[in-house]
């Protein structure tokens, strides 16, 4: 058994940012029923031992291709393009000032009137943004001369999708008050 | 190794978290981000006629190590002159607060910080 390196090969996928999400678990599902380590109970040790690293590959690239992050992130490394993660790039100050402002009214939410309503409007306002920075990505990457653009779309990318994050959490702890 | 409380302090309790009116001619601000972690840093510097720092704030967006280098900085650059300020190196922000390598990042932020804060005022002055 030799398993496909390339996540989106694995998967039966083309190599792109949109992908049909029901193909992915229902390849996930037959890739795990062939690697599963039960199936190699009987095997030697090292045939085991190999059924178990193809489970966390599968599950790797499972995890990996259904976060829209880390898709976008992954696709840049078939690229050759690896964001390190300690790299610090500067960032455009129109853009840090306004992830600046969407993290204070965050903050302040809890203490308006309507947190609820508020709560959702900057979620409507982020969640647009981010589907903007989906089409600049896609745009960039289809065109070879414009990958350090998208590049530079995954960087804001990282921003906005830990924001999403806290929003989420916002909003979980506003329908447990 | 033992630390002096002052220095865990800025983890419990960080000074200087606020804002200044970013129109004022007198104030720097500098603002920065990191994209791995996705934490943001606006570092804000009040500066005398003499050209030196009278007063420094900051918010930060981010892990507790971003927030104690942004506050340790902001203590620091108190009292100095630009061209002081300027030479504050990341790497005496990390071994002052004891970061684990996976945090020297948040030091490196700091210094990004105050630098971008200076180069805003002096271009204010220009």
């Amino acid at each position: 058994m030799q398993l496909e390196q390339n996540f989106f090969k694995l998967f039966d996928l083309a190599e792109d940012y949109h992908l049909d999400i029901h193909q992915l678990s229902d390849r996930y599902r037959v890739l795990q029923k062939e690697t599963h380590p039960d199936r190699f109970a009987q095997g030697s040790e090292r045939e085991q031992l190999i059924a178990v690293q193809y489970t966390a590959h599968i599950n790797e690239a499972l995890n990996t291709l259904k976060t829209p992050l880390k898709r976008a992130q992954y696709l840049l490394k078939l690229r050759g393009k690896e964001l390190c993660p300690e790299s610090s790039a500067p960032m455009e100050p129109m853009f840090l000032m306004q992830q600046m402002e969407w993290r204070e009214s965050l903050e302040h939410i809890s203490k308006s009137d309507d947190p609820e309503a508020e709560l959702e409007a900057l979620d409507d306002e982020v969640a647009s943004t981010w589907r903007q920075m989906e089409k600049d990505f896609i745009a960039a990457l289809s065109n070879e001369s414009e990958l350090e653009q998208a590049v530079s779309t995954v960087r804001k990318m990282q921003f906005l999708d830990k924001l999403r994050h806290e929003i989420e959490q916002a909003e979980d702890e506003l329908l447990d008050d | 190794m033992a630390y002096s409380e002052e220095v865990l302090d800025h983890y419990e309790n960080p000074r200087n978290v606020g804002k200044m009116d970013d129109k004022d001619e007198n104030v720097g601000t500098g603002m920065v981000g990191a994209p791995a972690c996705g934490d943001v840093m606006r570092l804000q510097i009040k500066v005398s006629d003499e050209g030196v720092i009278e007063d420094a704030k900051f918010k930060t967006y981010g892990c507790g190590s971003a927030i104690a280098s942004s506050s340790l900085v902001t203590e620091w650059v108190k009292g100095m002159t630009l061209d002081q300020a300027a030479d504050l190196k990341n790497t005496t922000i990390s071994e002052e607060l004891a970061l684990p390598p996976v945090k020297i990042h948040c030091s490196v932020l700091a210094e990004d910080a105050i630098k971008a804060a200076i180069d805003d005022y002096r271009s204010k002055k220009k």
